[in-house]
């Protein structure tokens, strides 16, 4: 039963991970690569936070749990803020790199931090996270992103992903509009750093290794960028093949990343924009039908 | 009725390296009026639009909007004060639906902020409403309505050049600016794109500042022309002086002495 709970746990922090990155390169079309270092920050900041108030402080779980969260997600806007701004003036594949030397850089400094455990990991961090609160946060994160992706912000967002000088002339600030999607992103990321340092009790610089920000990116894209049921199915479908894989015994388990990099293939001569493309599940004609067939019978 | 000039060009010049793109251009442009540029190809008419939209800065010169000086403010901020256009290869939000394409521009006027769209509370609401109603407004003006749920890469090229033409009065412009609005209509739809830019010009109060090289169009509905040639401003004035003047011709035909009406008739439909 404990299998099943940390696959449904850590599914819930792909999901958030994969729905953070969404904004950035699905909602606005700008290219990072970077996800692991903000999902790093996150991490080590709730970790550091919580241990040394325990050492200090009684507090309840659940404070020190929102608390923890807070300073994660401050932590990754403020790290964001400081990329984004030389970043941003990048475009494509030149974003896509400095954002990935970026989380390199990250990862390479917890290394060499002796306060943040440095290549021993950090260990004794609590167990505040759960099921429930991660799911929150998923719940939390699908209603803020739907909103904003339904107001003039989303509307700025798909208008840069799809012409820039356009959107220019049409009153929207690049730079802005393009800043706000990179800190909601790594904002996210950072509080989904916090369930997994909660969650694991031990982390280590390797799981923050530059494959978690292609695993991340996969499952957005397979899912569809610009759609927000999109990257929660891509998400989940990633997360759990992997572990219907272990079944089949260590053989063809070793095997999963050549089966994700053939996925990735399949998927992008058959459909390059993602199983849903920008749309959601329920705009799917077979839903569609599906959903009036059932009203026509009531 | 006293003359309203509403922008005003110093002096402009942009150079590419040695291209002289835009050498020591003035010009001025009046409210309720349409102005058009016109000029050979490569004369630099595109490269000017650019200028007063702020997507290139000059490197000297001054331009005056309502007493504001442009070159102090970016291309997003242009656009707020009140200049709006459209382009000569049609820059629509292809992936987005016509009435998103509307309600994108829309943007310059929204005041909800962060904390209404997290809350999704009447004001929210009620703006969304009346950005709504309004793009529609717009799309009835141009009889796209029934398509408003399509891509707007769907319409066809005709279609695609009124959406972006309606495109720009969503941002509630002073003056419009319209990069070749006519190109690749036919007569029909050219006729009927004429009556639109008149129509808006008095509805909406605009100035309009026009890149066309169907000279029928250009002389029917101009009240001034300016005429570029190499970046050069060669001529300014009514069309029927533009008409008749030999540089003009010159430029256009690349004749310098004894023209003749007989045997270049194609001087007169110019």
């Amino acid at each position: 039963m404990d299998y099943f709970l940390q696959i449904f746990n850590t599914t819930g922090i792909f999901i958030i991970l994969a729905l953070s990155l969404n904004v950035i390169n699905g909602f606005c079309g700008q290219f990072s690569l970077g996800h692991a270092g903000f999902f790093a920050i996150g991490a080590y900041a709730a970790s550091f936070l919580s241990t040394e108030i325990q050492h200090t402080y009684v507090l309840s779980p659940i404070i020190l749990l929102l608390l923890s969260c807070l300073f994660s997600f401050f932590m990754a806007t403020v790290l964001g803020l400081i990329v984004a701004i030389p970043a941003l003036r990048l475009k494509g594949d030149y974003l896509a790199i400095t954002t990935l030397g970026f989380s390199e850089i990250v990862r390479i400094a917890i290394i060499n931090s002796e306060s943040l455990g440095g290549s021993r990991g950090f260990v004794g961090i609590p167990r505040l996270s759960n099921s429930f609160w991660i799911y929150a946060t998923v719940f939390l994160t699908i209603i803020v992103l739907y909103r904003l992706k339904k107001s003039k912000l989303g509307r700025a967002w798909q208008a840069i992903s799809d012409d820039e000088i356009a959107a220019e002339n049409m009153g929207i600030s690049l730079f802005k509009y393009k800043l706000i999607a990179f800190l909601i992103g790594s904002s996210i990321a950072g509080v989904a750093g916090a369930h997994f340092a909660f969650l694991q009790q031990f982390i280590h610089p390797s799981n923050f290794s530059f494959m978690w920000s292609v695993i991340i990116l996969t499952m957005a894209i397979l899912g569809g960028l610009g759609s927000i049921s999109g990257p929660i199915i891509g998400a989940i479908i990633l997360t759990i093949i992997p572990e219907i894989l272990r079944f089949f015994g260590s053989e063809i388990s070793e095997l999963r990343m050549v089966l994700y990099s053939l996925l990735l293939i399949f998927l992008m001569l058959k459909k390059p924009k993602g199983l849903l493309g920008d749309r959601e599940i329920w705009e799917l004609t077979f839903f569609k039908t599906f959903f009036q067939k059932e009203k026509k019978n009531a | 009725m006293p003359k309203e000039v509403i922008l005003t060009l110093q002096n402009i010049s942009l150079h590419f390296g040695g291209i002289k793109a835009i050498n020591d251009v003035s010009m001025q442009f009046e409210n309720q009026k349409i102005t058009a540029v016109i000029g050979p190809n490569g004369a630099g008419k595109t490269t000017l639009f650019n200028i007063i939209t702020g997507n290139y800065k000059p490197q000297t010169g001054s331009l005056t909007f309502k007493n504001i000086d442009l070159n102090k403010h970016d291309c997003h901020e242009i656009t707020k004060l009140g200049i709006a256009r459209t382009f000569q290869n049609i820059r629509l939000f292809k992936n987005l639906s016509v009435l998103d394409n509307l309600k994108v521009a829309f943007h310059v006027g929204t005041k909800y902020g962060p904390v209404d769209i997290l809350f999704k509370n009447s004001a929210f609401k009620h703006e969304e409403k009346i950005i709504e109603e309004e793009a529609m407004t717009l799309l009835r003006l141009i009889k796209l309505e029934h398509k408003k749920d399509l891509p707007a890469a769907s319409l066809s090229y005709g279609e695609q050049r009124k959406l972006e033409l309606v495109r720009t009065l969503a941002t509630k412009p002073k003056i419009i600016l319209l990069d070749e609005p006519a190109a690749g209509m036919n007569p029909t739809e050219t006729k009927e794109l004429t009556e639109l830019i008149k129509k808006i010009k008095v509805d909406f109060n605009l100035a309009i500042i026009l890149i066309e090289h169907d000279m029928g169009l250009v002389m029917d509905m101009s009240d001034e022309i300016y005429v570029l040639d190499y970046g050069v401003l060669i001529a300014q004035g009514k069309p029927s002086e533009i008409q008749k003047n030999p540089q003009v011709i010159q430029a256009y035909l690349g004749i310098s002495e004894g023209i003749n009406e007989e045997e270049h008739p194609e001087v007169i439909s110019l």
